[in-house]
């Protein structure tokens, strides 16, 4: 278990590059992530020896086992250069990583969490490039949170469906949000917040809810009941928060 | 000098020369329709280049690998889209090129090289106000040259003044692709600053051989 997906940041900003990897971390502290940021002197730009460094690096490619099986690579770009730059550098990766390394078209910061709380998962490339390019749409408004009904009752479809309070002020950003994407993604249950996508970290965040507001958690499948449960547990706890 | 591993040299560093002489003129050219950097960028890389060409402790064995290099270090010190572009176009070249000197075929083997490599990281056509609108016409007349027996000199000479022919058509020419199509109308009357810089490329190489 664990992630078999590593992910590259590329920006035209060494700091931003970094700092999209201190998150990440943060959520997805089992995700290997390189960077290349900025130009070797430290300046605004894309560098292709930087680029593909990382990417090797987040192959382990560049590591003295050579017998050890490559990783999967998603890479997340910032702006327009940063792509040009990244598809010159697949354009010429060594043989041995073709078929390994994948672009996202991803917004940076949303990409970058969606695809690191879906590797920490342990899923593979496609499911990981999906997560992140799923993401281009969070600045479409989201619907408002419609009213939840009684906690606790089964829905005629066999639903289990609980109507919790947020407790902690922050409410669902973006650590709680990965938490409970993570704790979801863990259980056999389809788990919907608000009818979105509860193991889509970045689908929670858009839900926008903070400290009092109600949240209705739904759940399906084999372990419904445990998932409703912990993700209960998760909220009423306040995600250390308290 | 004929169209060698040396001359690919001379051809870098006159280049490199043409682009620091040309760094303001061109950043204005980018000013006007771009983000005004693409002088500062390009005089970045092909300085980072020279220092390389300095380093070099064995001769180079051929075109392919001064090409190669230039690829790698503009593609790691430009910074801008010019980076990955210019780059691109030279890796091309440089698998075209493999070879310790050069016939007029080899030129325009080169050319089209690079041109592919643009057309297919830029995905701009001819008319869109970018570089290819003087790489373009260089190959046209490359490739002329070459089918009229000429040598490779000849061959780099009618290149260059097609590219400088076609940077100057740029000029009336609308944008529709990088930030220059931000301007739509605006950006005509202005030459493509990626437009001019190829020229100045393609002119460094014409003026190297003989």
């Amino acid at each position: 278990m664990g992630a078999h997906v590593s992910l590259v940041l590329v920006s035209h900003s060494e700091k931003l590059a970094e700092g999209g990897r201190d998150l990440a971390a943060q959520m997805a502290p089992g995700v290997r992530i390189e960077v290349a940021g900025g130009l070797e002197d430290g300046s605004i730009g894309t560098s292709f020896d930087r680029i593909s460094g990382a990417i090797e690096d987040a192959a382990g490619f560049s590591e003295s086992d050579s017998d050890q099986e490559l990783r999967d690579v998603v890479v997340i770009c910032d702006l327009g250069s940063a792509i040009l730059s990244t598809e010159a550098v697949l354009e010429f990766l060594p043989a041995e990583l073709e078929g390994h390394v994948f672009m996202a078209d991803a917004p940076f910061v949303e990409g970058t969490i969606a695809a690191a709380v879906e590797a920490h998962g342990g899923s593979d490339a496609d499911t990981v490039l999906n997560a992140a390019n799923a993401t281009a749409n969070t600045f479409v408004a989201s619907h408002p949170p419609h009213a939840p009904h009684d906690a606790g009752s089964v829905d005629a479809d066999g639903a289990i469906t609980k109507t919790l309070k947020i407790k902690n002020a922050l409410g669902l950003h973006a650590r709680p949000a990965a938490v409970l994407a993570r704790l979801i993604a863990g259980f056999d249950a389809k788990v919907t917040l608000n009818s979105v996508n509860g193991a889509s970290v970045i689908e929670i965040m858009k839900l926008g809810l903070t400290g009092g507001q109600e949240v209705q958690v739904s759940a399906t499948g084999a372990q419904a009941s445990e998932a409703v449960t912990a993700v209960s547990d998760a909220i009423n706890g306040g995600f250390g928060e308290l | 000098m004929t169209a060698d591993v040396r001359w690919a040299q001379a051809w870098m560093r006159e280049t490199a020369a043409r682009i620091a002489q040309h760094k303001a003129e061109l950043s204005e050219l980018d000013r006007e329709i771009g983000d005004g950097d693409h002088g500062e960028n390009l005089n970045r890389g092909f300085t980072a280049l020279v220092g390389k060409l300095d380093e070099l402790t064995s001769e180079p064995t051929s075109v392919g690998e001064i090409l190669k290099l230039a690829a790698t270090t503009l593609m790691s010190t430009v910074g801008g889209a010019s980076g990955p572009l210019y780059g691109t176009a030279f890796l091309r070249a440089a698998k075209a090129t493999e070879k310790p000197e050069l016939d007029s075929q080899d030129v325009v083997a080169a050319i089209e090289a690079a041109l592919g490599g643009l057309i297919l990281r830029g995905k701009a056509a001819v008319g869109e106000k970018t570089m290819i609108d003087a790489w373009t016409p260089a190959l046209e007349a490359a490739t002329a040259a070459h089918e009229a027996g000429k040598t490779p000199a000849e061959v780099l000479r009618a290149a260059a003044d097609a590219a400088a022919q076609g940077a100057e058509a740029t000029i009336p020419m609308k944008a529709t692709k990088g930030r220059a199509s931000y301007l739509g109308e605006r950006s005509v009357g202005h030459k493509d600053p990626g437009a001019a810089s190829t020229a100045l490329i393609l002119e460094s190489a014409a003026q190297t051989v003989n």
